[in-house]
C-alpha cells in the first residue's frame, strides 16, 4: 500500500512491522517523530510493545542492552548529541552481541550547535562494532529497518545495526512509500530466538569482567562477526529483492559505471541529486558514473576495489570531516584502494546541513576529471564555502 | 515471614568469589539473594561486585547476571524488567549498585526508574566511597573521613562535606518502599528484603556495607562496626512505605560517635573540633529520626575532651 509519509514515519512503520517488543525512547530533533509515532502505535493498540520513556539517551541504550540481553527484540532511534551521549553504551552492546536496531537521524554534532544534516554524529561510532548504513530515500529507510533486524539477528552476525537517514532531508520530508503488508514481513522476518539470554531457567552471566587472557578473543569474535556480516547483507538484500521487488545492491550500489572513466562515491540523499548530474553529464557525452556507499560498517573494500578498477580517477563525497585531513569516507576509501594507482580526491560538502546542489556536484566531477587528466588538483576540496574555496 | 532458620541453604552467590575477608558488600549480597531466591535476575554496575563475583572464566552468580557500565543501574533494571514482562516471565529484577554508582554517577538513571515506578528492586550497597578504584570520596562519604581524594593534609584534613541525604532524595520520588538495612541487624535485614521482594513498583534498599581496606578496619569486626554505627546514630534503620515512615530499630541511650570512629583508620586523624562537628550532625539526625513529638532535642554526648593525637602509627597509615 502506497503512503505519502516522512522518513521518520517510514522508519516507525518499519519498526512496527518488525513487531518490536521493547522500545526505550528519548526525544531529539530530528529523530523525535520516530518515537512519537511508536508511542501512537502502542497507545492505539497497533503495536504490542513496552514503550519506555527514559530520562536520557545513555539510559535508552542501557535499557536497550538489558532488554536485548533478556531476549526481547529491541528498537530505538536517536541523533547527534543523543548518539554521542550513548557512546559508551554503543561499545558495550556490540561485543555482547545484542542485535538492537537504532536508526540515527543524521545531524551535526555540536559545537557549534545545529540541528541539520551532517554525518559527524554517526562517524564517531564507526569503531564501536555497530553496523552502519546510510539510506537515500524514505522507502529505503523503511525497507532497511526491516533488513536491519534480519541482518542483526542472523546467528552469523548478532550485532546491533544503525541505519542512518539524513536529518530533515528525509526525516521531515514526505515521499510516497510502498508500505509492505504485515503478513509479508512476518514471513520475511522470523521471531527473534537467541541462544543465550538472561533466563532464570538457564542462568547465564552476560557482561562479566574480562582479564587480558580472554578479551582479545572477544575482540576477534566481534571483528569476525562484522566481517561475516558482508555475506549476510548481500544474501538478505537478494532475498528482500526477490520478495518485495526492491534491490538496493547490498553493500554498495552502482549507477552507469559500466564504461565510466571517472566516478563519485556518495552516501545518503546526495546520491539522488548525483544521479541526475550523472545523467546530464552523460547526455553531454562524459563517461561518468556513481557509486552509492550503502554500508560504512562493514566497509565494502573488496566491492569498491572491483567497482573502481577501470576508472582513471575517483571523487569521494564526505558530509563530515576527520580533522586530521579529509572526510572519514575518503580516508576509508584511500585505505581500501591502497596499492591502486588511480587518483582519489575528496569533496567535502553539505556539512552542518548546507544544501548540496547540482552545481556543487558538477564541480566535484569537474575536479575529478582534472585529476584524471593528471592536472594539479587539491587532495581535499571544500565545496561552497566562504573565503578560499574551489 | 522468613526466619533465619528458614533461609534456604543454597547460596545463589557462591563461595569462591574474591571479595576481601570481612567485606560488607559480599555479605549483604549473599544474604539478600538468599531471600530473593532463584527467580531473580541481577544487574551490577561497575564496582567491586563485578570484579570479585564475575571475573571470567569464573562466576559466583547462580542467577542471571548482567553488567555493562557504571552509571546505568536504574535504566538496565528498567530494560530487563520490560523484556521479562513482555515475555510473560515473573522475575524479580534487582540491581546491586555502590554508593558512587547511586549517589553520584548513577543518580539520574536511578531517579528515572524511581520516577517511572518501574517494577524493580534497587539495592544500594553503601560503603561510603569509591572503593573499587581505590578509596575515593563519593557523595556518600561522611564528614571527616580520609579517602585518597580527601587526604589528611597539612591544611585540609579529610572530607569537608557531610554525607548526602540520599534517603530523602529517593523517598521524594513517592515510591512504594524505601528502607535502610545493616547486616548487623540480620532479622531486620531479612524482613526488609522479603518485604521489598513482594511489593510491586520501585523499591529501594539502602544497605550499610563496611569496606575493610577503605575504612581501615579489622576484618573480624564488620558486623560490630555496623552495630556501633546504628547505636551511635551514624546509620539509622527505618523504612518508608507509601510515604509512611517507620523506625524499625531504635537504639537505647545514644552512644558517642567517637567509639564508632575510633574503630576505623579513616577517621582516626580527626580533630576534636571535627569530631564535635560530626557529633552535632549525628545529633540532628538522631532527633529527626528518634525524638518523640514535642519532647526536647537530645544530644547527650558531650564534646570529646581530649584532642586525639596523631600518632606515629597513623602517620604511617595516612601520611601527615
Amino acid at each position: 500500500m502506497k503512503k505519502v509519509i516522512t522518513g521518520d514515519h517510514a522508519v516507525a512503520i518499519g519498526a512496527k512491522l518488525c513487531r518490536v517488543e521493547v522500545v526505550p525512547a528519548y526525544p531529539i530533533t530530528p529523530q523525535t517523530l520516530i518515537i512519537e509515532h511508536i508511542a501512537d502505535f502502542v497507545n492505539d493498540g497497533e503495536l504490542d510493545a513496552k514503550f519506555l520513556t527514559m530520562e536520557s539517551e545513555h539510559s535508552v541504550m542501557s535499557a536497550a542492552a538489558a532488554a536485548s540481553a533478556a531476549g526481547a527484540r529491541v528498537f530505538t532511534a536517536t541523533s547527534s548529541q543523543g548518539l554521542a551521549f550513548m557512546h559508551e553504551m554503543l561499545y558495550a552492546t556490540a561485543p555482547l552481541r545484542l542485535p538492537i536496531v537504532m536508526p540515527d537521524a543524521s545531524r551535526t554534532l555540536g559545537g557549534p550547535p545545529g540541528i541539520w544534516c551532517e554525518y559527524n554524529d554517526s562517524m564517531g561510532a564507526r569503531d564501536s562494532g555497530w553496523l552502519q548504513l546510510y539510506v537515500e530515500d524514505n522507502q529505503e529507510a523503511l525497507d532497511m529497518v526491516i533488513q536491519s533486524f534480519r541482518i542483526a539477528e542472523d546467528k552469523r552476525v548478532l550485532l546491533p545495526v544503525m541505519p542512518c537517514l539524513d536529518g530533515f532531508v528525509l526525516t521531515h520530508t514526505v515521499e510516497p512509500v510502498d508500505v509492505p503488508q504485515q503478513e509479508e514481513i512476518d514471513s520475511f522476518l522470523p521471531p527473534y530466538e537467541p541462544d543465550i539470554i538472561l533466563d532464570t531457567a538457564r542462568p547465564a552471566m552476560i557482561g562479566t569482567f574480562m582479564p587480558p587472557e580472554y578479551i582479545m578473543e572477544m575482540r576477534r569474535q566481534t571483528a569476525g562477526a562484522v566481517e561475516s556480516s558482508k555475506e549476510v547483507i548481500q544474501e538478505i538484500n537478494s532475498k528482500f529483492a526477490k520478495k518485495f521487488g526492491r534491490d538496493y545492491g547490498g553493500l554498495i550500489d552502482t549507477y552507469r559505471m559500466d564504461d565510466a572513466e571517472i566516478a563519485l562515491i556518495t552516501m545518503g540523499t546526495v546520491t539522488s541529486t548525483s544521479r541526475e548530474v550523472v545523467d546530464e553529464l552523460r547526455q553531454k557525452g562524459e563517461k561518468v558514473g556513481l557509486i552509492k556507499l550503502r554500508f560504512f560498517r562493514p566497509f565494502p573494500s573488496r566491492e569498491l576495489k572491483k567497482a573502481v578498477s577501470k576508472l582513471s580517477a575517483l571523487g569521494v563525497f564526505d558530509r563530515s570531516i576527520s580533522y586530521h585531513g579529509g572526510g572519514q569516507v575518503y580516508n576509508e576509501v584511500r585505505s581500501a584502494l591502497f596499492g591502486m594507482t588511480i587518483p582519489v580526491i575528496n569533496h567535502l560538502a553539505g556539512l552542518g546541513g548546507r544544501d548540496v546542489t547540482k552545481e556543487q556536484i558538477m564541480k566535484m566531477f569537474e575536479l575529478t576529471r582534472k585529476a584524471a587528466k593528471g592536472e594539479k588538483v587539491n587532495e581535499i576540496n571544500w565545496h561552497d564555502t566562504r573565503g578560499e574555496t574551489v | 515471614m522468613i526466619t533465619i532458620k528458614e533461609l534456604p541453604d543454597e547460596n545463589l552467590f557462591t563461595a569462591g568469589h574474591t571479595a576481601c575477608p570481612g567485606c560488607g558488600v559480599a555479605m549483604s549480597i549473599r544474604n539478600a539473594i538468599r531471600v530473593l531466591g532463584k527467580d531473580t535476575a541481577v544487574y551490577v554496575p561497575a564496582s567491586c561486585g563485578v570484579v570479585f563475583g564475575t571475573t571470567f572464566p569464573y562466576g559466583a552468580w547462580k542467577v542471571p547476571f548482567f553488567h555493562t557500565a557504571f552509571e546505568n543501574t536504574g535504566a538496565c533494571l528498567t530494560g530487563m524488567q520490560a523484556a521479562f514482562e513482555k515475555k510473560g516471565k515473573k522475575v524479580t529484577v534487582v540491581g546491586f549498585a555502590g554508593d558512587g554508582g547511586t549517589y553520584d554517577i548513577g543518580l539520574q538513571s536511578m531517579s528515572g526508574a524511581a520516577e517511572r515506578n518501574d517494577d524493580v528492586l534497587y539495592i544500594c550497597l553503601d560503603n561510603e566511597a569509591y572503593m573499587n578504584t581505590g578509596i575515593q570520596r563519593s557523595g556518600g562519604t561522611p564528614f571527616g573521613a580520609w579517602t585518597t581524594t580527601t587526604p589528611v593534609g597539612k591544611h585540609i584534613q579529610g572530607n569537608r562535606r557531610f554525607k548526602k541525604n540520599l534517603g530523602d532524595i529517593v523517598v521524594a520520588h513517592e515510591i512504594p518502599y524505601y528502607a535502610t538495612l545493616s547486616i548487623g541487624q540480620p532479622l531486620d535485614f531479612i524482613r526488609k528484603v522479603e518485604k521489598a521482594k513482594n511489593i510491586r513498583g520501585f523499591r529501594f534498599l539502602h544497605m550499610f556495607t563496611p569496606c575493610i581496606p577503605g575504612w581501615k578496619m579489622d576484618p573480624a569486626r564488620t558486623v560490630e562496626v555496623t552495630k556501633r554505627a546504628v547505636e551511635s546514630g551514624m546509620w539509622t534503620l527505618y523504612e518508608v512505605e507509601n510515604g509512611e515512615k517507620r523506625i524499625t530499630y531504635k537504639p537505647g541511650k545514644m552512644k558517642s560517635v567517637k567509639d564508632y570512629l575510633m574503630m576505623q583508620g579513616r577517621f582516626r586523624h580527626m580533630s576534636d573540633e571535627d569530631i564535635n562537628a560530626l557529633q552535632m550532625w549525628v545529633c540532628k539526625k538522631w532527633n529527626l529520626h528518634y525524638k518523640e513529638k514535642g519532647s526536647p532535642d537530645i544530644c547527650e554526648i558531650a564534646p570529646p575532651e581530649e584532642h586525639h593525637a596523631v600518632t606515629e602509627e597513623h602517620r604511617e597509615m595516612h601520611g601527615p
